[in-house]
Order: C-alpha cells, then sequence, then structure tokens
C-alpha cells in the first residue's frame, strides 16, 4: 500500500466500519454530519424559514439535478461516433453540441477531449469536484476523494490500473486538471465491432466512467 | 485578447498569497507549454469573495509529468494540462 492510500483512505475506512453489525443493512440517519453539513442544513433552514426559497424549489432543484445523467453524455458521444460533423463542432464548441441534442450547459466551458491509439485522456479537479455536471450529473463520490485527486495527477498509470485499466507505454497519458470553469468531456475511443450498431444502440455502450477515462468501453456482447 | 498563444513556453509564478488561489500548489514554479486559449473568465480568486474585477485570459498550459514529480513512473511522454489564469503565467524568454 502506497503512502498515499494509507494517509486518505485507511483511517477513514475504519472509522465508517467501527460499532456497526456489517450484516445489518445502512442506517443513514447514524451518520455524524459534519461542520460543513450542518451549516447547509442550517442555511437552507434559515432561507426556508425567511421566505426567500420553499422547501418545494429545493426538492424540485435537486429533482432536476438527479435527473441528469450519464447517459446525456453517452448521446453526445455516440453522436460524435456516428457523425464526424457532428463531432468536429463538439470539438470546437461543447456547449453548442450538447445543445443540439437538448442538453444545456450554463456557466461552465464545455471541452471535449479525444481518446485515439496514441492518447488517454482522463480528469480530475485536484482543487474540489468540478466535473460536467450539467451533461453527466453528480460526479461519483471517488471522484471527490482526496485519494483520487492527489493520486491521478502524480501516479496516473496505477490509479487507472486500479480500475482495471491498462494504457501500453507507448500511449501518451494525458491528465485534465479541472482548474477553471472548463469542463472536460472524454470521448472515448469507440470499441471494434460495433460499425453496424445504431446510434441508440451505441450510446447505451458507453459508461460514465469511459467519460471521465479512467475505463475504455467493452465492446459489445455477441 | 489573448497575451499567450498556443506553443508559447510559460513559467507558473512561483508564489504562495492566501485566499482562494486556483493554481494548484503542484504547479507553481514548474514551466510548461500554452495549448490554447480558453476565453476570458470571470476571475475566481476575486469572484469568490463577492467582489468584481476585470475578466482574465484563461489558458490551457501542458506539463510533462516528469517535471511535476522527482519519482514520475510513466513513460516521459506522460503530460497533466490545467486551466490557468493569466495572472499566474510568466513569459519565458
Amino acid at each position: 500500500m502506497s503512502a498515499h492510500e494509507h494517509d486518505h483512505g485507511h483511517a477513514d475506512d475504519h472509522d465508517d466500519h467501527r460499532g456497526h453489525d456489517h450484516n445489518a443493512p445502512p442506517q443513514p440517519d447514524d451518520k455524524v454530519h459534519s461542520y460543513y453539513q450542518i451549516l447547509g442544513i442550517a442555511l437552507k433552514e434559515l432561507l426556508i424559514e425567511k421566505g426567500i426559497v420553499a422547501a418545494a424549489d429545493v426538492r424540485r432543484n435537486i429533482e432536476a439535478r438527479d435527473a441528469i445523467t450519464p447517459a446525456n453524455g453517452a448521446q453526445v458521444v455516440a453522436r460524435a461516433w456516428v457523425d464526424p460533423a457532428y463531432k468536429a463542432r463538439l470539438f470546437a464548441d461543447g456547449n453548442a453540441a450538447a445543445a443540439e441534442l437538448g442538453f444545456v450547459i450554463a456557466n461552465t466551458k464545455l471541452v471535449a477531449v479525444e481518446n485515439t491509439s496514441d492518447e488517454h485522456n482522463v480528469v480530475v479537479c485536484t482543487l474540489c469536484s468540478c466535473y460536467p455536471r450539467d451533461l453527466l450529473g453528480l460526479p461519483p463520490s471517488w471522484y471527490k476523494s482526496r485519494a483520487y485527486r492527489a493520486r491521478v495527477v502524480r501516479e496516473p498509470r496505477a490509479v487507472l490500473e486500479e480500475f482495471g485499466t491498462m494504457i501500453p507505454d507507448d500511449v501518451r497519458l494525458r491528465v485534465h486538471d479541472s482548474t477553471a470553469d472548463m469542463r472536460f468531456l472524454v470521448v472515448p475511443r469507440r470499441p471494434v465491432g460495433t460499425e453496424g450498431m445504431s446510434e441508440e444502440a451505441l450510446a447505451a455502450l458507453v459508461t460514465r466512467d469511459s467519460m471521465i477515462g479512467v475505463a475504455a468501453i467493452d465492446p459489445p456482447k455477441l | 485578447m489573448s497575451k499567450f498563444v498556443p506553443g508559447e513556453s510559460v513559467r507558473i509564478r512561483d508564489d504562495y498569497p492566501p485566499g482562494h488561489i486556483r493554481t494548484p500548489v503542484y504547479l507553481r514554479g514548474k514551466r510548461g507549454v500554452v495549448t490554447r486559449y480558453f476565453g476570458d473568465f470571470a476571475n475566481a480568486e476575486v469572484e469568490a469573495y463577492g467582489r468584481r474585477g476585470p475578466r482574465k485570459g484563461v489558458y490551457g498550459v501542458l506539463f510533462c509529468a516528469g517535471d511535476l514529480w522527482g519519482d514520475y513512473k510513466g513513460p516521459a511522454h506522460d503530460v497533466v494540462e490545467a486551466d490557468l489564469y493569466e495572472h499566474w503565467l510568466e513569459k519565458l524568454a
């Protein structure tokens, strides 16, 4: 185990598992809230109490957030695979290309990066958790973890191997650290054996992790 | 208006001011190459405190992983790219 894993993961794991029965279902109510979670709850309650927002507004916004899923990004990727003109527009202006398929990306700039036989892209936000949320939904919890953020810039190939992704040494690895208003979408390589597939069937192959760049796409099962 | 052009070598300011800084510490003082100009954006370092200031150019800057980490174990062609505000970039003669 590396020093990083020990620093960032090990102690937390044990805290989470201490003193409860592993066979019992999880009890989210037992969770002790962090300082910032309590601050967030207090702020929400105050905004509601003062009539600035209604509880239903908060709920509707959470619903709208949760309705955005990686399937949206998968549609963009599949279109780029089948339509070279769309692909060119996607690399020129990600927001406009996403809008063509009905996906509105507000306040950030969507930047598509392409995996090829020469280069593999992977995305991180070392500072916090920047992620193309308007297109892919909320990021997975590991994306926000200190372990992923610290390690993927320092030992990206080791991190990808833990996802089962081996990048040959002759392929250049390019890690994108999202430190400003750009949000990166990896366009993964189209798997072999998909030549005759419809755009819809292709979209079903595209996974969240492949659009972050920690995985390739498995060829379709025959 | 872009102040740097793609292909230009730059050095990231080796500076440690307090506040909401978007230039990761691991890149400060390092040399990189500008890949592209993304446009002018609100300066997060000022906006974080509820203030407004002039918009700043943001550039993609590419770094050799081996230059960032003395003990990098991957191939020499591996790179890290970050999006950096113009006031963190220094021209190299």
